[in-house]
């Protein structure tokens, strides 16, 4: 180990997240591989290694025999201080090779405030933080993840975006680069040929134009880089490689369990829910697939429990079956299966009763409108009594601790539905009243409301954001609305919202700003111990950028959005649709009902969604 | 038998992983071995499962035991096998038995240490370092659970030897484990609180060998 590090890792807090060394990492030979990737993660690692994407491509990438993927996350505070202090530069955990050892830099971006976070790590590694300030082929720096929806913000950042799913994707990537290097390629040929990648788009390829108001005028791409670049999706998820032997982190990180996708995709299309846009089409894993995978990985790892993933397991066809298969592995090793992203109804409630047989925990409802009439333009398809009776039953069952989630500022809220949201808790607390099994332990409900934040892709993509000014008042009308003693509301505060209003819908004009706000020291501002609005506020304006155009303006349908070159799969009329039966209230049925021919079925090419 | 005691090692890397951190690996490990770990019963099991001397997180080992029961019983020679293959970089498990005695009559440690000093002589500091350590009493004040309390650094100490190496002072030691618990790390403390001038820029200790009153082995 490098002798600095070992004069500094007694003096940081959780020194094992610096060090590597756990079980299942793999280790190669450098002389024995032709590129060195770093896999960057722009957070911490107990944020970094309880991705489950992270795990994936991973695995993946070092499937391939010429490629050495070593991970690298962004140091908390006192390592960064201590590392700079030291001169230490960036280092990979498997290797501790300095990251200017390396010919790739894959960066995994999830969320918009981990952008700066990305520009500190490029410094860190002692690179440029600009593409056009890196002249040589290598190391080249791309990036992926659901961020890259609107790669706009970081595009003067980044050599490349990967859009989509990357199992496939990024080994062709990495395929070309590997040839490239060989034949000694320089930057900009790479590129060009990099861009004939399907999903693979390079941003100084395009050139954009603005109109005088500032919104966009042109996309134009060159060098035969595709007008539109339509997202990679793995067509079949059984046949997809999937690591059962994933790291076991040797210090505790915030999903320490096995995790395994149920499915890819959403059938419910809520009008505000970017995930369930982008992640189209429907695709699931047989159940077999699951729990041979959920075992298997138990078996590797040792782990203690293990979480079913996806959008929605409700919608998952062999919800039951699948549980069953595993619980009969895991019951009698005393390993717990747990199952996050259910709806409130009977049978999830029948199925939770199955699950979580000892600990009854808090039961979580994510509502987000606080009257029929708003869930119903946002297409959020709960009703009061579906909540009501879940409630019910789960009072009944012993369980005396409720959440209810809402967003505050959705298109078309009115004061109206704000209040609802107090009566709603008002009715859970009378549920309790009625049927609770044993009322001298009390019951805890809790509200927690969130700004709404418009997103790319979304049908709300053109939406307006409140003001945090508007936010801050209905949040005040909830408060002053809630006299029950047993209901507690926390809400988040409006400041983050704004700043992530505006990178979400950024241009590349943003760039400036983030970069002014990482050179003032803005790096983890995902935390809210490092997230300065202030910072952000002065950075915007000396890059000459308002905030209330990207954030609180209301686009028309016509308007080029700066995103427009990404092609997701759902086609723009189907969220110009969407919007339009939002401000009707009116629902749209969930793809099994009726296929609303979003268009994300083309992907599979000739194969069936939902299938 | 279901009750086993092991030996193992903890060095390179996985010097840098906690306590609580430790007895999580160790579980896991068991249970990628396809091993079994007994539970208490009770409102709240747990896995039973003790380290005798939690060791600090940056010093590393060579003489760390284990108590733990198991379901079936395995033969420890087993153990040993399966288990080097499922624990993380630089743990090591160099033999498991039925413990012959009780855990609390490991009294002695043997450690080495490496202090390193950037601007001093080293032939100087080793001799000022045992000269320092060969009083009577050292007083210090001492971080417990109940706020500060002193303690006598000598007490814990059995012996103590300073040798100059080529770029640092080695210290060889035999302290007390158990009552008084002494952490080789207060070896620097005592030099911060009482001759700053002696403290060194960085100190690295590993436990070398566990020993009972009589300063048999302890196994």
């Amino acid at each position: 180990m490098d002798k600095r590090l070992e004069r500094i890792l007694p003096k940081v807090q959780k020194p094992a997240r610096y060090t590597g060394g756990e079980y299942n990492q793999i280790i190669k030979n450098k002389e024995d591989v032709e590129l060195r990737l770093a896999f960057c993660f722009p957070d911490t690692y107990e944020i970094g290694m309880s991705n489950l994407g992270m795990k994936i491509l991973y695995h993946t990438m070092n499937s391939l025999p010429y490629v050495w993927c070593e991970r690298v996350f962004a140091p908390w505070g006192d390592m960064y201080d201590e590392m700079k202090r030291h001169n230490i530069p960036l280092y990979a955990l498997e290797s501790g090779d300095a990251l200017e050892d390396f010919d790739v830099l894959a960066f995994s971006v999830g969320y918009e405030m981990a952008y700066t976070t990305v520009l500190d790590m490029l410094d860190m590694a002692s690179l440029p933080v600009r593409s056009a300030d890196r002249s040589s082929l290598l190391p080249l720096v791309f990036a992926g993840g659901s961020a890259g929806v609107n790669p706009e913000p970081m595009a003067p950042f980044v050599d490349l975006f990967v859009i989509g799913e990357g199992e496939e994707m990024n080994n062709e990537l990495l395929a070309l680069l590997r040839t490239a290097k060989r034949e000694n390629w320089d930057k900009q040929s790479f590129l060009i040929k990099a861009a004939r990648i399907g999903g693979v788009y390079v941003p100084s390829l395009y050139n954009i134009t603005y109109q005088e108001d500032g919104t966009v005028k042109t996309i134009e791409p060159s060098c035969g880089a595709p007008a539109k670049v339509k997202k990679r999706i793995i067509k079949n998820l059984d046949g997809v490689p999937f690591p059962t032997d994933p790291i076991v982190p040797s210090t505790e990180v915030v999903q320490d369990r096995v995790n395994v996708e149920l499915f890819r995709g959403c059938v419910r299309g809520c009008r505000f829910c970017q995930a369930g846009h982008i992640y189209r089409p429907i695709r699931a894993k047989k159940p077999e697939t699951v729990i041979r995978q959920g075992i298997e990985t138990l078996q590797k790892t040792g782990y203690e429990d293990v979480t079913l993933l996806s959008l929605s397991s409700s919608d998952y066809r062999h919800l039951s079956q699948t549980c069953d298969g595993l619980l009969e592995y895991c019951e009698s090793r005393s390993i717990g299966v747990s199952l996050p992203s259910l709806r409130a109804d009977n049978f999830s409630m029948e199925l939770m009763e199955k699950l979580q047989r000892v600990r009854k925990s808090g039961l979580t409802f994510a509502v987000e409108g606080g009257s029929q009439r708003l869930r119903d333009a946002i297409n959020k398809n709960v009703t009061e009594e579906d909540l009501l009776n879940t409630c019910r039953i789960a009072f009944a069952g012993g369980w005396n601790s409720v959440k209810l989630y809402y967003m505050l500022g959705l298109p078309t809220e009115t004061d109206e539905d704000i209040i609802g949201i107090a009566e709603m808790a008002d009715q859970v607390l009378h549920c309790w009243r009625q049927y609770a099994k044993n009322k001298n332990r009390g019951v805890r409900i809790t509200i927690s409301t969130s700004c709404f934040i418009p997103k790319p892709h979304s049908p709300f993509q053109w939406e307006a954001q409140v003001t945090p000014e508007e936010y801050l008042r209905r949040v005040n009308l909830l408060r002053s609305s809630i006299t029950a003693r047993n209901v507690v509301y926390n809400w988040h505060d409006a400041e983050t919202s704004v700043i992530e209003a505006v990178l979400s819908r950024g241009d590349r004009k943003v760039a400036d700003a983030i970069e002014d706000v990482w050179r003032q020291g803005g790096r983890l501002e995902a935390w809210s111990d490092y997230f300065s609005y202030d910072r952000w506020i002065t950075a915007f304006q000396k890059a000459g950028i308002d905030p209330a155009f990207y954030a609180f303006r209301d686009r028309p349908n016509e308007e080029v959005l700066p995103w427009d070159m990404i092609d997701v799969g759902v086609r723009k009329q189907h969220l110009i649709h969407e919007r339009a039966m939002a401000y009707e209230a009116r629902l749209s049925p969930d793809c099994r009902k009726t296929c609303s021919a979003c268009g994300a079925a083309a992907l599979l090419e000739g194969g069936k969604c939902d299938g | 038998m279901d009750k086993y005691r092991m030996r193992f090692q903890k060095t390179g890397r996985s010097i840098y992983i906690s306590h609580l951190d430790l007895m999580h690996t160790m579980q896991r490990a068991f249970s990628r071995a396809g091993f079994r770990i007994r539970y208490s019963e009770g409102f709240n099991p747990h896995p039973i499962l003790s380290i005798i001397l939690p060791l600090s997180v940056g010093t590393a080992s060579l003489c760390e035991i284990m108590d733990f029961r198991m379901t079936e019983d395995p033969d420890p020679s087993e153990i040993v096998e399966k288990l080097n293959r499922t624990l993380p970089e630089g743990i090591t498990v160099l033999e498991a038995y039925e413990p012959q005695r009780k855990a609390s009559e490991l009294k002695y440690l043997a450690i080495e240490g490496r202090m390193e000093y950037d601007n001093a002589s080293i032939q100087e500091m080793t001799e000022a370092l045992q000269s320092f350590y060969s009083a009577e009493s050292i007083i210090i004040s001492k971080k417990s659970k109940r706020g500060y309390s002193d303690f006598d650094v000598i007490r814990g100490i059995r012996e103590i030897h300073f040798t100059a190496g080529e770029s640092f002072v080695e210290v060889k030691a035999v302290i007390s484990a158990q009552e008084p618990t002494f952490n080789p790390d207060l070896l620097s403390e005592a030099l911060q609180q009482k001759r700053p001038a002696l403290q060194p820029d960085f100190a690295a200790f590993t436990r070398l060998e566990t020993y009972d009153c009589e300063m048999q082995l302890f196994r």
